[in-house]
């Protein structure tokens, strides 16, 4: 062992879950994350604009396609907090509505990456017969880069918010496979495994108690990823025009948008910017402290 | 005089939940040439005592609360760490349990070991490499000078533990510290490790300071005993004394709980309990929960370490001096 | 009468690649290579050997925890090599496994109570009372409290998880359990109980073991008979007190010689008696041919290099495959 090992390991001890605390794993993990620092940073942020998204009609009552356009490249102010666009629209509107649109894409690539990411990566975990030839095309389509791959998708299927969220989520989908079925490998040679096939345990009962529960941290922390990934993907592909069609707003289309204004108007495409930053790194916080209370290699083992 | 002396040694660990002192009030004595064995179980903080020793524990978490190592005459817990860094490898040398992960997998054994030479001493690169040979070949690793550009993985785990070796002994250690050096080996591998400890202590007379959970590997090798439990050294003894009067409870129970080849045994004295959290020990003498002979007594005030003979001590109220 | 467990020339070759990812060159690794034994009923049979012997890999074959590459095995006079997957998973209650590791050998999202009663659940059972009450006679009988069934297992001591594996394994009633090295995780102090433990069950259940390990005197302690295995191949095998006095194979003697004195007064003596092996023990990808164990052998004749000792039996129930020892 070495020196920082000891050390590490005689604090580990020290600060193992003491003997006769019944706590669950589960609200023992949740304790570990609310007095995580980066973690609370990170939920701050990405609350704001999850409750900004999900409150959108009551704190922005104005319709973000209403064209008004006496009232066009007001400078933010008190009637239009973020000032208005080239059509006098209410920036403070289309911002919180383009929340909204970010964060439902969002979670559907992660939705759809956690349901068919677990299931190609558990498959190929779990069976080697299938881990070849499923590998083997996860590995093809992880050899493009994810969004070359997204704006081929849409460039095929044509722009729309539906094939934006398709094209994002088969582009990330071999990343968590991958992921998935890394520890699906360890866990499957794990003795608590091989005591439930000692025990008689058929393969759908040893995954769904033994390999998938256990499996969960290091997917929990990825799609976290995933989801920042995931909005900064959507702004790419609307920002060139692949993703919701106009007038939707979006902060990729506004900042598209707000591109040519950037002298005279720097508001338009500023403001969606820095929202999309806010979200992008709250999430990352998110997901780092995730990282550090959920992932095993990380944590001091008692 | 002796070559090292630990007085009142206390480490202690900063944790989430406070501070946890991992051995305490630890005193002791090492002559020159003299093999001494520590032996106790996990958290009973051998492993703690060497560390702090060499100066190896990273502050923080760890600090040395109180007392003081002297070695050869200086105060080790005073010294810089540039000063200390002298002192390892040339006055003390330390060979842990894991041979694989103690040495550098990118690095050829050669390298490593030529390495430690340099550091130490002013050697043209053609006398660094003989001496490298040489202490390999001392070691037990055969045709030498061909292995010194195998890479640690190409070696077995005996040999790793030989190499580990050779680059404690590059520097002609006064001390050398062992922390379970067989552990992860296999029973003959262990006993030519073992075999081999005690040849280079003949013919270098450098002090060996042995660490392990094994009674028979103390057995085997130790002049003097030190037992720890939970933190404390129970009982110190010269060899002899500890295998035909261990007198503490604990040490009693390390004895009876093992099978031994020699004799036949229809049940193992098993002890009753499990090793105390290092962050609620037990009120008293930690040994007490565990402890057939308890008494009230026992459960308020933590034992002194008390003369039985000479040289055999042992830190329990029950102990009937002989 | 029918042993429990007939293992015949059993065989478990794994594909293995080795040197840099370039240069791979597949082997062929002979985990377990043509061994045969016999487990009677309601005995402790000890099996001893160096890391990568295929000791291990042995246990797990015999109760199809690994699949067999070669070899039959009859449990109870019944082939179980050919089984179909649903006969085998009937037949699995009578053979169950204990671990080392008392960290890995237990699901850290379960409860204790859902631990134990698994294999229960798999077999049929419902989670009502009489199941509940099954896993409290089960804590009952590993000594561990009733409180322990809603806890999990990060909140138990090694030994005290040890325990719960024990328990695990035992709930089906089964007639053969692989100890795969049990107290070799564990600290001494607590060794003890637990082999204490699977004594008592033993004779509670009548319980048959295959007792792994590395430490010849705990195999000694609680084993009826012993067989020692080196590099894939079993070289002896023998009652207890006839192998660790009169231990025939050169290999055995060895590793006998090697186990540390039990008092200091011993070690002189030890030392200037000590077969010394030389070397390490060779790769199994790689195996040396004739004998195994010539390249270490003090003994080491010409015939040892060249010709695989065929198993003899020169005292009644002692078998050994060496030169030395011609068949009788």
């Amino acid at each position: 062992m070495t020196p920082l090992e000891v050390g590490a390991q005689a604090q580990g001890e020290a600060s193992a879950e003491a003997p006769g605390s019944r706590r669950r794993p589960f609200v023992a993990t949740l304790g570990r994350l609310l007095r995580h620092r980066l973690f609370l940073t990170g939920l701050c942020l990405f609350g704001i604009i999850v409750l900004a998204a999900a409150f959108a009609p009551i704190i922005a009552p104005e319709d973000p396609n209403r064209l008004a356009m006496r009232f066009k490249f007001l400078p933010p102010g008190a009637e239009y907090p973020f000032g208005t666009d080239n059509f006098g629209r209410s920036q403070w509107s289309r911002v919180i509505y383009g929340a909204q649109l970010s964060i439902a894409m969002g979670l559907a690539v992660v939705a759809l990456n956690a349901v068919f990411g677990t299931l190609i990566g558990a498959l190929a975990g779990y069976f080697r017969r299938l881990d070849d030839p499923i590998m083997r095309v996860n590995d093809a389509l992880m050899a493009f880069p994810a969004i070359l791959l997204a704006i081929g998708i849409t460039a095929v299927l044509g722009p729309s918010t539906i094939d934006a969220v398709i094209a994002l989520a088969i582009a990330y989908i071999p990343r968590t496979a991958r992921i998935v079925r890394a520890s699906v490998i360890v866990l499957r040679e794990m003795e608590y495994v091989q005591a439930a096939i000692a025990a008689g345990a058929g393969h759908w009962r040893i995954l769904r108690h033994h390999i998938l529960p256990n499996a969960m941290a290091p997917l929990i922390v990825q799609l976290s990823f995933l989801f920042a990934y995931a909005v900064l993907s959507e702004a790419t592909l609307s920002f060139l025009g692949l993703g919701a069609v106009p007038p939707t707003p979006t902060w990729g289309n506004i900042m598209a948008q707000g591109r040519q204004y950037m002298t005279e108007a720097p508001w338009i495409i500023t403001i969606p910017g820095v929202a999309l930053m806010i979200t992008v790194l709250g999430l990352n916080l998110l997901g780092d402290g995730l990282r550090d209370v959920l992932d095993p290699r990380l944590r001091v083992q008692p | 005089m002796s070559l090292l002396k630990v007085e009142g040694l206390t480490t202690a660990f900063k944790t989430s939940r406070g501070e946890i002192t991992a051995i305490e009030d630890v005193s002791f004595t090492l002559g020159e040439r003299e093999i001494l064995g520590i032996v106790g179980e996990s958290g009973s903080g051998k492993s703690v005592t060497a560390l702090t020793i060499m100066g190896l524990l990273p502050n923080p978490p760890a600090r040395v609360a109180s007392g003081e190592v002297r070695f050869d005459g200086k105060v080790l817990t005073r010294l810089s760490d540039t000063r200390m860094q002298k002192v390892r490898g040339s006055g003390i040398a330390m060979v842990f349990q894991e041979p694989m992960t103690s040495l550098n997998p990118v690095f050829t054994i050669g390298e490593q070991l030529m390495e430690t030479l340099r550091a130490h001493e002013r050697l043209s690169p053609r006398a660094q490499r003989e001496r490298a040979v040489e202490i390999l070949t001392r070691v037990g690793i055969p045709s030498a000078a061909q292995r010194l550009g195998d890479y640690p993985h190409q070696l077995s785990g005996g040999q790793r533990q030989r190499v580990m070796i050779a680059i404690a002994l590059s520097c002609r250690p006064r001390l050398l510290i062992a922390d379970e050096p067989t552990t992860a080996l296999d029973v003959t591998i262990q006993a030519q490790i073992l075999d081999l400890l005690m040849d280079l202590r003949d013919e270098f007379g450098m002090a060996i300071m042995i660490i392990t959970h094994n009674m028979g590997v103390i057995a085997q090798t130790a002049d003097r005993v030190l037992v720890m439990y939970a933190g404390r050294i129970v009982e110190e003894a010269p060899i002899e004394a500890l295998f035909e009067r261990p007198t503490h409870p604990y040490t009693r129970g390390l004895l009876e709980c093992v099978p031994s080849l020699d004799q036949d045994r229809a049940r193992l004295a098993a002890i009753p309990g499990t090793l105390p959290d290092p962050a609620r020990r037990p009120r008293g003498c930690r040994y007490a929960p565990r402890c057939a002979l308890r008494i009230e007594a026992c459960t308020t005030a933590i034992p002194p370490l008390l003369g039985i003979e000479a040289e055999h001590a042992a830190a329990c109220i029950r102990a009937i001096p002989a | 009468m029918t042993p429990l467990v007939d293992a015949v020339a059993l065989e478990k070759h794994f594909a293995s690649g080795e040197g840099a990812l370039l240069a791979r060159r597949a082997g062929r690794l002979r985990a377990v290579d043509g061994v045969s034994l016999r487990i009677a009923h309601g005995e402790t049979l000890g099996l001893v050997g160096e890391s990568g012997c295929g000791k291990s890999t042995l246990g797990r074959l015999l109760i199809r925890l690994t699949e067999p590459s070669a070899g039959a095995i009859f449990f109870e006079g019944e082939e179980i090599t050919r089984l179909s997957t649903k006969a085998l998973r009937e037949k699995r209650r009578a053979m169950q496994i204990i671990f080392q590791d008392p960290y890995g050998a237990l699901n850290p999202r379960m409860s204790v109570e859902d631990i134990i009663m698994e294999p229960l659940l798999i077999h049929g059972a419902k989670r009502d009372a009489p199941t509940r009450q099954k896993v409290s006679e089960m804590l009952d009988l590993v000594g561990l409290p009733k409180h322990a069934r809603d806890r999990f297992p990060h909140e138990f001591s090694g030994g005290q998880r040890q325990r719960i594996g024990i328990a695990r394994a035992l709930v089906l009633r089964p007639k053969l359990v692989v100890c795969d090295e049990p107290v070799s995780a564990l600290d001494v102090s607590v060794q003890a109980q637990i082999v204490n433990l699977l004594q008592d069950l033993q004779s509670e259940l009548r319980l048959t073991y295959l007792f792994i390990a590395h430490d010849l005197s705990v195999v000694k302690h609680i084993s009826n008979r012993v067989a020692v295995m080196y590099l894939g191949k079993l070289v002896e095998i023998a009652e207890k007190r006839e192998l660790y006095r009169k231990p025939l194979h050169p290999y055995t003697q060895a590793l006998i010689a090697a186990v540390p004195v039990a008092h200091p007064a011993n070690r002189a003596s030890a030392r200037a008696g000590r077969v010394r092996l030389p070397g390490d023990v060779p790769s199994a990808l790689h195996p040396p041919t004739g004998c195994r164990f010539h390249t270490r052998c003090p003994h080491a004749m010409a015939i040892c290099r060249a010709e695989e000792p065929k198993i003899a039996e020169p005292v009644a129930g002692h078998h050994v495959a060496c030169h030395l020892i011609g068949p009788s």
